[in-house]
């Protein structure tokens, strides 16, 4: 095994950047296909023959049982091929007791006449046409009992249970501690269940050629998704070939996958037809996955200069009947500030919910939401500036492990975040400045996230054209990495960005884990550095022993590669000419990247820190972000204009979190009010003003061979924090309950 | 049922169920699936297409009510070699990352500057009496009938005001 110390003092030709094609801002790969609509998504796959079309009917009741399922007359309607219900739908996997992450398990559909959450998926309707599958469906006809589901997890958050596996972190003693502070905040903040709402709901196309089944599907995860699957359909999975070449956004929400998967897959064999399936958009809300809602307990005791003396956050969420997911909200604040008495942990209520599963920044983007405001608050009990508090509380080494940092750069994310933004020009009492009917105010907040890498394999080719082909099982979920694979490509080969190809999104391809935990760039990035080394090695071994190269005989480690061109000193050729003298048919090498034995002797995580102005509107409690800065650290940026997108987006996530995103349980039926996108209120175009984020140098040697991390769920940290704390310095109000809608906006204005 | 619809240019001639949208006629019938069903209730904007030049959600109408129209579809803006200025600008400035709403983003775009250079004013047209100013307050308000979910807003705004040759 390696060891990041390797890693550091190992120079590649990524670090070195010669031809700078690391960190520019190379436009997308795969964008001309995207503009122009020619980028087939999975329901847009052309299959061999025409396809058979489903719809799936899903449960109307949160907990009981289906006593009668009648689908004669979805039977006989127009066109109809087969319906399935869990009366006759064929043998599947037996669904382990309890899903986990990262082990490919069975996925069965339909399988008893239980219901355990709303919106459960109870039959499928295919038909030779969309037009009539919908309308068979919507003639099955489905008879419960139900029971009073367990859906309101406010009534019961004192029945919460350690989560499966963990325990609190307690360092020195919390309750002394915090009895002894003299300065103290203690509140109780809340965050609401939300839908990832991915603009491409899940849909697969499948089909079976004998007993080789090919699917194509909208997953974040292409082994684990093809290993289920076929554990699902009790075949190899060999025989299962899962493409996802183009996914409309994943968010974690595409990190397994769902019944359209396996049902189009069994269907299409029944019907030797191909057969596409997708969800509606009010099937995803209920019958994916969302990120649980949390009730966070922080409380912070201080000493009157603005040391923390003792910090806890104590987080109870919720999961489904037969799920484990937690929502790690207090995870973060272990590795964020300084204090000598700490505790944090998690409770854990199994509610007759639709199931609770990661999105993106699963545990920061809950968790900042209150930590980040109660530094808020405790900075101005304290009569001090909030981001001078977080500096003075900025701890030497992990204040919980004691490890040291790989790097930490957060003071610096702050401190020129704070001059960029104009923070020191900001009035410190709330309420005091006014733009016409707007009160204006501003607020910062500090973003942390984890960092990780995890094994990865991946494919280099050369062909007579000198052209560079990386193959992979990765995916690219919007995040841009068809895109950083083909700069990694063309910097390690020495050749242009415009001679790489870059294949993805096959299971046939070098497994990678995909895309999810803002690991992608980082895992599947190192393995095809790793690939790259490979084939540079296996050329100059056949053009040093080629006598008819000018770079016959060597010296092999002085060769460069530059332009499509290697050379030895001033011996030189067209990398293409010696492939097609050598290999006319191409030239392969393999690569992989595995996390280092000692990595985790370091802390590691991306830092940033946000700067918010906001407009309140006091009479009607409309709250308009008018700015938005960003500042983050985040390791070497593969790509500025990729990575930025990524950062400014999950700043905009924060401001759904902050302002508008949440979806209630209706108590009546176990159901979520908000069943589409009317209703499940996701920022739009005009919720967004002026927005930047700026990326500070940064090589974290100790992440991986490039020294790279990732930014994809780094931006959704802490924003919405900074939001909450521009709200109060504009109005002078806390609303401790998100999102902060104008109703509860204005209910605190009025009880002031 | 019969009917008639010129496509990006060319007169396809339909037999359709007459439940079938304009989107899944495009999409499912003619193949062309560049026009993304996000929804399928107009919530979203994916769907976007021009009809005779309008913008239109093409999952809220029935593709027989369309018999004689001219559709625009996002394989009619332009293609992979010979991109429209319009795509272009929205490579150049990323204004996309999955890329699913990206295909109604660039219709609504088109027909929005049409929309603008007609004067029609929208809730955030202050002066009724000149021509339209397109700010990015204005023409925020008119793309927000399109989501995007990976957030890509403010490279949208830029990219539009790439091509858009109206000052802001």
């Amino acid at each position: 095994m390696s060891s990041v110390l390797d890693w550091e003092a190992t120079p590649n030709p990524v670090k070195e950047n010669r031809a700078g094609n690391i960190g520019k801002a190379v436009d997308r790969y795969e964008g001309p296909l995207k503009v122009t609509g020619t980028a087939p998504y999975a329901y847009e796959v052309e299959p061999p023959s025409p396809p058979a079309y489903g719809v799936m009917v899903s449960a109307e009741i949160a907990a009981g049982r289906i006593t009668a399922i009648d689908t004669t007359a979805a039977e006989a309607s127009p066109g109809v091929r087969l319906v399935w219900t869990h009366l006759n739908v064929p043998p599947q996997g037996p669904r382990p007791e309890r899903y986990d992450f990262f082990t490919p398990s069975p996925r069965p559909a339909l399988q008893s006449d239980r219901i355990y959450f709303f919106g459960q998926q109870v039959a499928i309707v295919i038909a030779d046409t969309l037009e009539n599958a919908n309308a068979a469906a919507a003639k099955v006809a489905v008879t419960y009992e139900a029971d009073a589901p367990m859906a309101i997890f406010h009534d019961h958050l004192d029945e919460g249970v350690q989560p499966p596996g963990e325990q609190d972190t307690e360092i020195g003693d919390f309750a002394a501690g915090f009895a002894a502070a003299p300065v103290t905040i203690d509140d109780v903040w809340r965050t609401p269940l939300q839908n990832h709402c991915q603009m491409e709901p899940c849909a697969t196309t499948a089909w079976w050629d004998g007993d080789h089944l090919t699917v194509n599907t909208s997953v974040q995860m292409v082994r684990f998704a093809q290993n289920s699957l076929a554990e699902t359909l009790m075949i190899p999975a060999k025989q299962v070939r899962l493409l996802t070449k183009y996914i409309g956004g994943g968010f974690g929400g595409k990190g397994s996958f769902y019944e359209d998967l396996v049902l189009a897959a069994l269907a299409s064999r029944e019907l030797a037809q191909p057969v596409k399936i997708a969800f509606t958009r009010q099937q995803m809300m209920h019958g994916t996955v969302h990120r649980p809602a949390t009730v966070q307990h922080v409380r912070l005791g201080a000493t009157p200069e603005g040391r923390l003396t003792a910090m806890s956050i104590m987080t109870v969420t919720h999961c489904d009947s037969r799920g484990n997911f937690t929502e790690h909200a207090s995870n973060f604040a272990r590795s964020l500030y300084a204090a000598p008495n700490r505790l944090t942990g998690h409770r854990l209520v199994r509610m007759d919910l639709p199931v609770a599963s990661a999105m993106r920044a699963p545990g920061e983007a809950s968790g900042t939401l209150s930590l980040e405001v109660a530094m808020d608050e405790l900075a101005e009990k304290l009569g001090i500036d909030p981001m001078e508090l977080r500096i003075l509380n900025e701890p030497d080494v992990d204040p919980e492990t004691g490890k040291p940092f790989s790097i930490r750069q957060l003071v610096r994310c702050m401190r020129e975040g704070a001059q960029m933004f104009g923070w020191g020009r900001r009035n410190l009492v709330p309420g005091q400045v006014r733009d016409g009917r707007w009160q204006i105010g501003v607020g910062m907040a500090a973003a942390i996230r984890g960092n990780m890498l995890l094994p990865a394999k991946c494919s280099f080719s050369v062909d007579a054209h000198g052209v560079i082909t990386v193959r992979q099982g990765m995916t690219d979920i919007g995040t841009g990495t068809y895109t950083v694979l083909a700069q990694i490509a063309a910097e390690t080969l020495g050749v242009p960005l415009g001679d790489v190809r870059v294949e993805i999104g096959d299971s046939e391809l070098p497994p990678a884990p995909g895309s999810g935990g803002q690991f992608g760039a980082a895992t599947a990035g190192s393995a095809a550095l790793d690939a790259g080394m490979n084939l540079r090695k296996a050329i100059t071994e056949i053009a040093v022993a080629d006598s008819a190269s000018p770079l016959f005989g060597g010296p092999s480690q002085d060769i460069t590669f530059q332009d499509g061109v290697i050379a030895i000193a001033n011996r030189s050729e067209r990398l293409a000419d010696l492939i097609r003298r050598n290999r006319p048919d191409g030239l392969t090498a393999d690569g992989e990247i595995r996390p280092a034995a000692d990595a985790r002797n370091w802390s590691q995580h991306t830092y940033g820190a946000h700067f918010v102005e906001v407009g309140v509107d006091t009479v009607t409690g409309e709250v308009r972000t008018r700015r938005m800065l960003g500042v983050f650290a985040a390791g070497r940026i593969l790509n500025w204009k990729t990575a930025r997108s990524q950062l400014t987006g999950g700043m905009i996530w924060g401001v759904g979190s902050a302002l508008t995103e949440g979806n209630s349980v209706d108590p009546r039926y176990g159901s979520l009010i908000n069943q589409d996108l009317a209703g499940y209120l996701v920022p739009v175009q005009a919720d967004i003003g002026e927005i930047d984020a700026i990326m500070l140098d940064e090589v974290d040697d100790k992440a991986n061979p490039m020294g790279i991390k990732g930014v994809g769920e780094l931006g959704i940290s802490g924003a919405g924090a900074a939001v909450a704390n521009a709200i109060y310095n504009a109005c002078g109000v806390r609303v401790r309950d998100y999102p902060i809608t104008p109703d509860k906006l204005l209910a605190a204005i009025m009880a002031r | 049922m019969k009917t008639t619809i010129t496509v990006n240019g060319e007169a396809r001639a339909l037999d359709l169920d007459p439940r079938t949208t304009l989107l899944d006629a495009l999409r499912e019938t003619l193949r062309l699936t560049g026009t993304k069903k996000g929804c399928d209730h107009g919530q979203c904007g994916a769907c976007t297409v021009l009809v005779n030049g309008t913008r239109i959600n093409s999952c809220l109408s029935l593709a027989v009510m369309h018999d004689g129209d001219a559709v625009t579809t996002i394989e009619g803006v332009g293609q992979v070699g010979a991109l429209a200025p319009i795509q272009q600008a929205f490579l150049t400035e990323d204004a996309f990352q999955c890329g699913y709403c990206t295909p109604g983003q660039i219709c609504s775009a088109l027909g929005m500057l049409a929309e603008v250079a007609a004067n029609q004013p929208s809730q955030e047209t202050t002066d009724l009496t000149g021509p339209i100013r397109l700010t990015d307050d204005e023409l925020r308000e008119r793309m927000s009938g399109n989501i995007c979910r990976c957030s890509a807003y403010p490279q949208i705004v830029a990219a539009i005001r790439a091509v858009s040759g109206l000052p802001a």
